[in-house]
């Protein structure tokens, strides 16, 4: 087990390493002239001072060669250094922490919603015995990922915030501005788990032990929700730690939406001002989200299923 | 090609063609052409149905699937707003009326006028022209380029492998969003940036298939019988290896087709499309924003459009994916 952990944690840092390094090179060698970007924010074309082009030049290391300005930014990263944005002047970590806890509240209610939703509508589907019900409940996942995650927001802010007048329609104040917002960014992962979580539960409900257990006389929904579920639960459970970083991604479209503080409304902010350092960081940040859900994801499945860890215990 | 497939397919009623259920489709007429070749077919199997009874075939097959009969005109009838636009739009998408401004949907606006008084429907259907070239640009380099890194990591192997394919773990690990905003960032805005962001985006996926394709190709007797008979490496790539590895990654461009529109439209709702007077699907229902209390015409309609589109490109690559061999 230790092995396994020391093998996983080494794979996290490539993770982190590789995305930052991609990023590096997306971000600051692509042919466009980042101080050019920094200083026509925007693309408006202003007129460009070359004094202020040679002093942020010197400042951000552009004139050095290109691996040392690398390995400078990289030891800065590895410090938690990201450099300072271009169009507040602030830390760029120091802005993405702030706006973090925002982002996690609602991406986490998100998440719940979504995993709520989903497999509430997978086990209600592959339970019933009518089949027009199982067909229109199977009929929601694919218009669930067919829908803009913008529109599905304003159209709920439309009718139950300006129509019925029931939730505030923007701000981070209070329990009743989370509602619309976490379940406009459950709507799509709700689909796709529901997808996934409905074929598993009707593959599983075709093996032998199914049919064992209700020769024995166990009731359907004890089948259904005790022994099925439980083996059908694993490929649901990776396909959430995939989905966890697009919660993330969601957020920028629905705090926009909901003109909400947080992690979605930097990185929409930071992409208009072209702010290139603090892009990074927030990139560099989804690979942090997406390395950790994963590893806790791998560390969940032999507590749902024990033949995994012995498993994983023989091959390292 | 998938004419041919059809009736190859449907002609093979023999035992073998059982064992080819659970393929995708596009994979059809390779293996239909294998088992020919194999020679695992009696003659009797092979008796070709008459012309007349395949169309009936195919007829029922589609009035069977009205969903997806459906779905192919709603992506036809975009396809032709995007090409003759002013076929289509009763008015002019620019300028609008200013007296019948923030008007309701109606006989004479079907969607409604916005706060210029520009009818709505007009800017939506001069607007498929922008989102849905910007669609095609974005799958076409995830198709080209992701075929290309999969193709060279999947046949050269190795070193270049496992360099290209740890790349590509890195390029799925980051959600697809936010790696297209990072290209926006450095590309800028507009139609055509933000439309390679959402194909860079979608790269990796296209190389995790055509390499697995490529790896189950590259291993086949085939290959290996051409590159016994002294068959340069190029030849057998280009002449074996492309073309018998190719279905899985077309059927997911047509996957990608739907969520490239979704892709697309939120970067352009975001604001990273085109500039404000030319109308497209994302940035329309964004402009209605400001509007939301009063007219809901400006974000519902647009929004309903984008959903029409997206729903029919899934339904038709779904039929690609599996439907075709129930055609059988």
């Amino acid at each position: 087990m230790r092995a396994y952990l020391l093998r996983r944690a080494l794979q996290a840092v490539f993770v982190l390493w590789a995305a930052f390094t991609a990023t590096f090179a997306i971000l600051y060698m692509l042919p466009s002239n980042p101080v050019a970007i920094m200083l026509d924010a925007g693309g408006e074309g202003t007129q460009v001072d070359p004094e202020k082009v040679a002093e942020l030049t010197a400042r951000y290391g552009f004139d050095k060669p290109v691996w040392e300005q690398y390995l400078t930014r990289l030891w800065a990263a590895v410090c938690g250094d990201f450099g300072s944005s271009i169009q507040t002047g602030q830390p760029v970590t120091g802005s993405i922490l702030d706006a973090l806890p925002e982002t996690l509240k609602l991406a986490s209610i998100g998440l719940v919603l979504a995993v709520v939703i989903g497999a509430s509508l997978a086990l209600v589907a592959t339970w019933t015995q009518a089949r027009w019900l199982r067909q229109a409940l199977l009929a929601l996942p694919p218009l669930g990922v067919s829908v803009p995650t913008f529109w599905v927001g304003l159209v709920l802010l439309q009718v139950v915030s300006f129509q019925w007048a029931l939730l505030p329609a923007m701000g981070n104040i209070g329990w009743q501005t989370l509602v619309l917002p976490s379940l406009t960014l459950a709507i799509p992962t709700s689909a796709v788990i529901a997808q996934v979580l409905a074929k598993s539960l009707s593959t599983t409900w075709d093996q032998p032990f199914v049919e064992t257990a209700r020769a024995k006389g166990t009731p359907r929904l004890h089948i259904h929700l005790r022994d099925v579920l439980r083996n059908a639960a694993i490929p649901t459970l990776t396909l959430v730690g995939i989905t966890v970083g697009n919660l993330l991604a969601g957020s920028v479209v629905v705090e926009t939406v909901f003109s909400r503080n947080g992690i979605g409304r930097l990185t929409q902010q930071a992409v208009t001002f072209q702010d290139i350092p603090v892009v990074q960081g927030l990139v560099v940040l989804s690979a942090v989200i997406f390395v950790v859900v994963n590893l806790a994801v791998d560390l969940v499945y032999p507590a749902l299923d024990p033949r995994i860890s012995q498993r994983t215990r023989a091959a390292v | 090609m998938s004419d041919l497939t059809i009736t190859v397919r449907g002609a093979s009623t023999g035992p073998a063609a059982g064992t080819t259920a659970g393929l995708s489709s596009a994979d059809g007429l390779d293996h239909a052409l294998a088992e020919a070749a194999g020679g695992l077919h009696d003659s009797d199997a092979w008796a070709v149905p008459s012309r007349t009874e395949r169309l009936r075939r195919r007829a029922l097959w589609l009035v069977r699937r009205p969903g997806l009969v459906l779905a192919v005109l709603a992506i036809a009838l975009a396809l032709a707003w995007a090409v003759w636009p002013a076929a289509f739009a009763p008015n002019s998408p620019t300028v609008g009326v200013p007296a019948d401004k923030l008007q309701g949907p109606s006989a004479q606006y079907w969607f409604g006028t916005d706060y210029l008084g520009r009818d709505l429907f007009s800017r939506v259907v001069h607007g498929s022209a922008l989102s849905l070239k910007a669609t095609a640009i974005a799958v076409a380099i995830a198709l080209v380029a992701g075929s290309g890194i999969g193709l060279v990591a999947g046949f050269v192997g190795g070193v270049v492998d496992d360099v290209l394919m740890r790349v590509v773990d890195v390029l799925l690990a980051v959600p697809g969003l936010l790696l297209s905003l990072a290209v926006v960032t450095v590309l800028g805005f507009g139609t055509t940036n933000v439309a390679i962001a959402v194909g860079v985006a979608a790269v990796a996926s296209f190389a995790r298939v055509m390499r697995a394709e490529v790896l189950r190709v590259r291993e086949s007797v085939f290959v290996e019988a051409a590159a016994a008979s002294g068959v340069g490496r190029l030849t057998i790539v280009r002449r074996h290896v492309l073309p018998n590895s190719s279905g899985p990654v077309l059927v997911l461009s047509a996957l990608e087709f739907g969520s490239a529109i979704l892709a697309v439209s939120a970067l352009s709702f975001l604001g990273f499309g085109a500039a404000p007077p030319a109308p497209e699907w994302g940035s329309l229902v964004s402009e209605g924003r400001s509007y939301l209390a009063t007219s809901w015409w400006l974000t519902t309609l647009p929004g309903l459009v984008v959903v029409a589109v997206v729903l029919s490109a899934n339904r038709v690559s779904r039929a690609l994916d599996g439907e075709w061999s129930d055609l059988r």
